[in-house]
C-alpha cells in the first residue's frame, strides 16, 4: 500500500556529479538526484534501467497459490474471517442424527451489494 | 473555457457524491473505471468486487432550471467473479478493468465489462408491464385445472413498477494468456479489440467462439522482453484503424487493411528523449497507461506519469503539446519508487477536442484548456459538497515558502488517488472517481 511521502528536505547537490558543487546554477536534474538517492539506499539494484524486471513481474502479476485445494481453503478463511463468531458447539452437528438443512449454520450470502448503489 | 471568471469559462460546481463516508475502504469496494454511456444519460462504474453499478440521469425538470437531472441508481450487477487458473495456479481477479458502452439501437442498453481474462456483453433492458389474465394460470403462477375453465379471456399487459434487468447475453473467454488492459469498440458496431500486455485480439460481437490475433509482440525468447502494450483504442472514425501504447512511451497506428497481422505499425509515434537527461526511472514515467482520442479522431492524447501529452495524427516525432500534471513529484521519485506510487496507472479523458482532464494525487484533478491555454486543479471532497457552489482551485507549493491556500508536496496524501475520470459526451458534465466514492460536478448553469 502507498505511503504518504515523509517530510524530507528539499535536495540539494549529491556531490557526486563532476559539475562544480559551488555554483547553484548547475544544480543536478531532480530525477538523477533521486536515482542517486536510491541507489544509494539499493546498491544492488539492477543495472537495466526500468526494463525487464518490471515488465516481467507486470506479467505475472496474480495471487500464486500451491494448487487450487490451497486457494479454496484461502477464501473460505476469508469468508469466515466475516462471519460474527459463535461458539463452536452451536454449530457443530454431529454425533445423534443425521443433519437435516435447517440444523446447518446459515451461509453468508457472498455478493454483497456495492455502497455505490447504496 | 477554463478559469475563474469571463463569459465563456466553466465553473464547477459539486453536484452529488457516491458511496460510503467511513474512511475504511473494503478492496472489493475500490473503484476500478468509469464510463458514460453515448447519451450520457447512463453512468457505469466497475470496482474490483467485480461489480457494475449503472446511473441514470433524471430527466430534466423544466422548473429547475438551475441544474442538469441528478444521477441515480438504475442498476447494479456482479459482472464477473473470482476464478482460478488451475494451469498456473493463480488467482483470477474479478475487478472490472474497463467497461464500454455500445450505442443504443433499441430499447436495451448494451454494455462490454471486463477483468483480467474475461469480456462479457451484458444486455440491459426495462420491464414496466406484465402480462395479467392468463386462462390457464393463476396470478400467483398456479396452474388451474383445465376443467374448471368456463369462459376464455385474452390477456393483456398491465403496467408494473420499473424493472431493470441484467443478463450477460455473450461471454468472450479463453482468447488471453496475459492480463487485459483495453476493449474498444470499433466504429463499425460490430467489432471489438481486446488487448492484453503482449497482444491485441479483434471480435466479433455476435461470436464467442472464435478471437482473430491482430497484434503480438511476445518474443520468442522471453528474455528478450522490452516493452509491453498498455492500452490499445480503435480510431472513432476509421474501422480499419487501431492504436495502441506501450510501456516504453510509443504509439503505434495499425492500419487492418495492411495485412491480417498487424505486428508492423503504419506509424510511430514517439518524442526523441535527450540522452543527457536519462536515469533510473525515465523508461518507468514513460510508460502510457492511457491513450485516448479525441472526438474527431484528428488527436489524440497518452498519459505518461508526470504529463499529459496531444498528438496530431499527421505527425509522428514528437507531441503538439504537453502538459505538466503534477512536475512536482519529479524530486520526489525515489519515495515513489518505493512506496509503488511511481507504477500507478492514471487515465485521461476528452471535452471534444478542446480541454483534457486527468487525475492525481491527494483528490486532485487537473484540466487543460487547449486553446487557452489555462489550467486548473480542482479537488474531490465531501468538504466541499454544496450544491450550486463553485469549486475552489488548488495550487500545490512544489518549493520555498507555501502561500495560505497552498498545500506542501509533502504534505500530499498519496493514498488518495484519482485515476479514473470521465466527461459527459454532450455537456459539461464530469464524473470523477476517488477510492471508493464517485464525484459528481456540473458546469454553473447561469
Amino acid at each position: 500500500m502507498a505511503a504518504p511521502l515523509g517530510t524530507g528536505t528539499f535536495t540539494e547537490e549529491i556531490g557526486q556529479e563532476k559539475q562544480d558543487t559551488q555554483e547553484k546554477d548547475k544544480a543536478i536534474p531532480p530525477e538523477r538526484a533521486e536515482e542517486a538517492k536510491l541507489k544509494a539506499k539499493y546498491p544492488n539494484l539492477g543495472q537495466r534501467p526500468g526494463g525487464s524486471d518490471f515488465l516481467m513481474k507486470r506479467l505475472q502479476k496474480g495471487q500464486k497459490y500451491f494448487d487450487s485445494g490451497d486457494y479454496n481453503m484461502a477464501k473460505a478463511k476469508m469468508k469466515n474471517k466475516q462471519l460474527p463468531s459463535a461458539g463452536p458447539d452451536k454449530n457443530l452437528v454431529t454425533g445423534d442424527h443425521i443433519p437435516t438443512p435447517q440444523d446447518l449454520p446459515q451461509r453468508k450470502s457472498s455478493l454483497v451489494t456495492s455502497k455505490l448503489a447504496g | 473555457f477554463l478559469g475563474a471568471g469571463g463569459g465563456n469559462d466553466i465553473q464547477w460546481c459539486f453536484s452529488q457524491v457516491k458511496g460510503a463516508v467511513d474512511d475504511d475502504v473494503a478492496e472489493a469496494d475500490i473503484i476500478s473505471t468509469v464510463e458514460f454511456n453515448h447519451s450520457g444519460e447512463l453512468l457505469a462504474t466497475g470496482d474490483k468486487g467485480g461489480r457494475v453499478v449503472i446511473f441514470q440521469q433524471e430527466q430534466e425538470n423544466k422548473t429547475q432550471s438551475h441544474s442538469r437531472g441528478e444521477y441515480n441508481v438504475y442498476s447494479t450487477f456482479q459482472s464477473h467473479e473470482p476464478e482460478f487458473d488451475y494451469l498456473k495456479s493463480l488467482e483470477i481477479e474479478e475487478k472490472i478493468n474497463k467497461i464500454r458502452w455500445l450505442p443504443q439501437k433499441n430499447a436495451a442498453q448494451f454494455l462490454l465489462s471486463t477483468n483480467d481474462k474475461t469480456i462479457k456483453l451484458w444486455k440491459i433492458s426495462e420491464r414496466d408491464k406484465r402480462p395479467e389474465g392468463y386462462n390457464l394460470k393463476e396470478e400467483d403462477g398456479r396452474y388451474r385445472d383445465p376443467t374448471t375453465v368456463t369462459t376464455l379471456r385474452v390477456p393483456v399487459f398491465r403496467p408494473m413498477d420499473l424493472m431493470v434487468e441484467a443478463s450477460p447475453r455473450r461471454i468472450f473467454a479463453n482468447a488471453h494468456t496475459y492480463h487485459i488492459n483495453s476493449i474498444s469498440i470499433n466504429s463499425d458496431y460490430e467489432t471489438y479489440l481486446s488487448a492484453d500486455d503482449l497482444r491485441i485480439n479483434l471480435w466479433h460481437l455476435e461470436i464467442t467462439d472464435r478471437s482473430f490475433n491482430i497484434v503480438d509482440i511476445k518474443p520468442a525468447n522471453m528474455e528478450e522482453l522490452t516493452e509491453v502494450i498498455t492500452a490499445a483504442e480503435f480510431h472513432p472514425n476509421s474501422c480499419n484503424t487501431f492504436v495502441y501504447s506501450s510501456s516504453k512511451g510509443t504509439i503505434r497506428l495499425c492500419d487492418m487493411r495492411a495485412s491480417a497481422l498487424c505486428d508492423r505499425h503504419s506509424m510511430l509515434f514517439e518524442e526523441p528523449e535527450d540522452p543527457s537527461n536519462r536515469s533510473f526511472f525515465s523508461e518507468i514515467i514513460s510508460s502510457i497507461s492511457d491513450v485516448k482520442f479525441s472526438h474527431s479522431g484528428r488527436y489524440m492524447m497518452t498519459r505518461d506519469y508526470l504529463s499529459v501529452k496531444i498528438w496530431d495524427l499527421n505527425m509522428e516525432n514528437r507531441p503538439v503539446e504537453t502538459y505538466q500534471v503534477h512536475e512536482y513529484l519529479r524530486s520526489k521519485l525515489c519515495s515513489l519508487y518505493e512506496n509503488d506510487c511511481i507504477f500507478d496507472k492514471f487515465e485521461c479523458c476528452w471535452n471534444g477536442s478542446d480541454i483534457v482532464m486527468t487525475g492525481s494525487y491527494n483528490n486532485f484533478f487537473r484540466m487543460f484548456d487547449r486553446n487557452t491555454k489555462r489550467d486548473i486543479t480542482l479537488e474531490a471532497s465531501r468538504e466541499n459538497n454544496k450544491p450550486r457552489t463553485v469549486l475552489k482551485p488548488r495550487k500545490v507549493c512544489a518549493s520555498g515558502k507555501r502561500k495560505k491556500d497552498e498545500i506542501s508536496v509533502d504534505s500530499l496524501d498519496f493514498n488518495k488517488k484519482i485515476l479514473h475520470t470521465a466527461w459527459h459526451p454532450k455537456e459539461n458534465i464530469i464524473a470523477v472517481a476517488t477510492t471508493n466514492n464517485l464525484y459528481i460536478f456540473q458546469d454553473k448553469m447561469n
